[in-house]
């Protein structure tokens, strides 16, 4: 199981306390933007998130490295594969 | 020394930030001035009809000197740099204004450029001029597909592209032209609107109407030569007649100033609307990067709010409404006619009521009187 640890993150978004769909935008806002091959986390307290988050990975077919809990929030890793 | 209020833009949230201002400091030594680009004010809102040849450029747009108090100064300029170190705002020609308080009204823009292809082969309707060339491409258009989408988030109005696509599926129905007609909506998230219950509240008319939708679209490239349309998540889409609302970002003078986030977005705190980290500067409508519709509804209930913290920090005394709870309250067109209504804040999202002729001239009279009631603070 991969380790949050092990993953070298090129851009962290904390959009903690901000809305649906507000962590997904800002995800595709920062994935938009980044060169391929990044690594992005997005930390997000909002609950959608777990659900919309993966999803859009899935659809845009880059690749999902996971959803982390931490205290009071979670971040979701991705790689920019295209 | 009079206390130096300056409001920067002379939009709905600027015009009237500054009008409530001179009412509730009409005892107080204070000089308050707007300063604007162009000195025209101009209802926004109006363009989604322009299309449809139920509106003209010309009614939209209005002197700001004549929306404003006579005890507001108006400073006419073009104004490139903030300089909150300093307190001041510089003009291009090296003109600066002082503030001891600040509001930053600057609105957002345009800038389809983001996006390859798309200055050249698509229509939107976020400027007269635009509005104006898409009537006449629709006005030509006999058959085919047209593609409605949105660009880039956030952008001004949210309900406007649904609107403008049951609007034109009404026109075309009315013109006998809806069956050789394809209409498609692209949006960029899952479902076809960023709050859920308004979603779920347009998509089944959608369905009705036989407009079909491409979810989780977000658009990377347009080709003009093959008339296609290409995504980040890797979906292509043919067309015949783009219309597409651009991406946008914060005015020129915010990032120019070293100020605001990558698209521009200044800083703000989403209750007390102060600019994050500068004393004395507030921001209100769509220059914030705060979480709520980029609207004049949003635009108008800020400027209630910062006008008040203004007072309140001039007078001393506790004004009730420094808080803003993130309330907008918009209309959103069905066609034929009929509307719904969205009322809420951070708290309660919308509950979108069933679409009926009342909200629809509830709508319309707000257009027209909107220059009567708004900027001057009635409402």
């Amino acid at each position: 199981m991969l380790d949050v640890k092990d993953v070298k993150v090129d851009k962290e978004l904390d959009v903690r306390g901000s809305f649906c769909p507000g962590p997904l935008m800002e995800l595709i806002r920062a994935v938009k933007m980044a060169p391929v091959g990044s690594v992005i986390a997005v930390l997000s307290s909002d609950p959608g998130s777990s659900k919309d988050i993966p999803l859009w990975i899935g659809k845009a077919k880059f690749e999902y490295l996971g959803a982390f809990p931490e205290e009071g929030y979670t971040r979701f890793v991705v790689r920019k594969t295209h | 020394m009079p206390t130096r209020i300056v409001v920067l833009g002379g939009g709905v949230g600027g015009t009237l930030a500054a009008n409530l201002l001179a009412r509730g400091l009409a005892r107080q030594d204070v000089e308050i001035t707007v300063a604007d680009r162009t000195g025209k004010h101009v209802y926004q809102p109006g363009w989604l009809y322009i299309p449809f040849g139920q509106e003209t450029a010309r009614n939209l747009v209005r002197s700001e000197r004549g929306l404003l108090d006579r005890r507001i100064n108006l400073i006419v300029d073009d104004f490139t740099r903030i300089d909150p170190e300093r307190h001041l705002i510089v003009a291009d020609d090296g003109a600066a204004l002082p503030y001891d308080y600040l509001v930053v009204a600057t609105g957002s823009r345009n800038v389809p450029e983001d996006v390859p292809g798309l200055a050249e082969a698509g229509h939107h309707f976020y400027s007269a001029e635009a509005a104006a060339k898409l009537g006449e491409a629709l006005k030509a258009f006999d058959h085919g597909r047209i593609i409605v989408g949105i660009g880039g988030l956030p952008h001004r109005c949210p309900p406007a592209p649904l609107e403008f696509l049951f609007l034109l599926d009404a026109d075309l129905r009315r013109q006998g032209k809806r069956d050789r007609v394809e209409l498609t909506y692209t949006y960029p998230i899952g479902r076809v609107f960023t709050i859920e219950s308004v979603a779920e509240f347009a998509t089944p008319i959608l369905e009705e109407r036989g407009i079909t939708y491409e979810t989780f679209f977000n658009l990377e490239t347009v080709d003009a030569e093959k008339k296609q349309i290409n995504s980040l998540e890797g979906t292509t889409l043919d067309y015949d007649l783009l219309v597409m609302i651009p991406p946008h970002r914060g005015a020129e003078i915010v990032s120019a100033s070293g100020l605001g986030d990558e698209q521009g977005w200044i800083p703000t705190d989403r209750n007390t609307l102060e600019m994050k980290g500068e004393d004395h500067v507030f921001a209100i409508g769509d220059a914030t990067d705060l979480p709520v519709s980029k609207s004049g509804s949003a635009a108008h209930f800020q400027a209630k709010v910062v006008s008040d913290r203004i007072v309140e920090a001039v007078t001393g005394k506790p004004s009730g409404n420094g808080h803003y709870n993130g309330h907008v309250m918009c209309f959103l067109e069905t066609g034929n006619e009929q509307a719904t209504t969205m009322n809420f804040d951070y708290d309660h999202p919308p509950e979108p009521p069933r679409p009926s002729r009342i909200y629809h001239y509830e709508k319309m009279l707000f257009n027209r009187t909107y220059w009567y009631i708004v900027p001057r603070g009635i409402v």
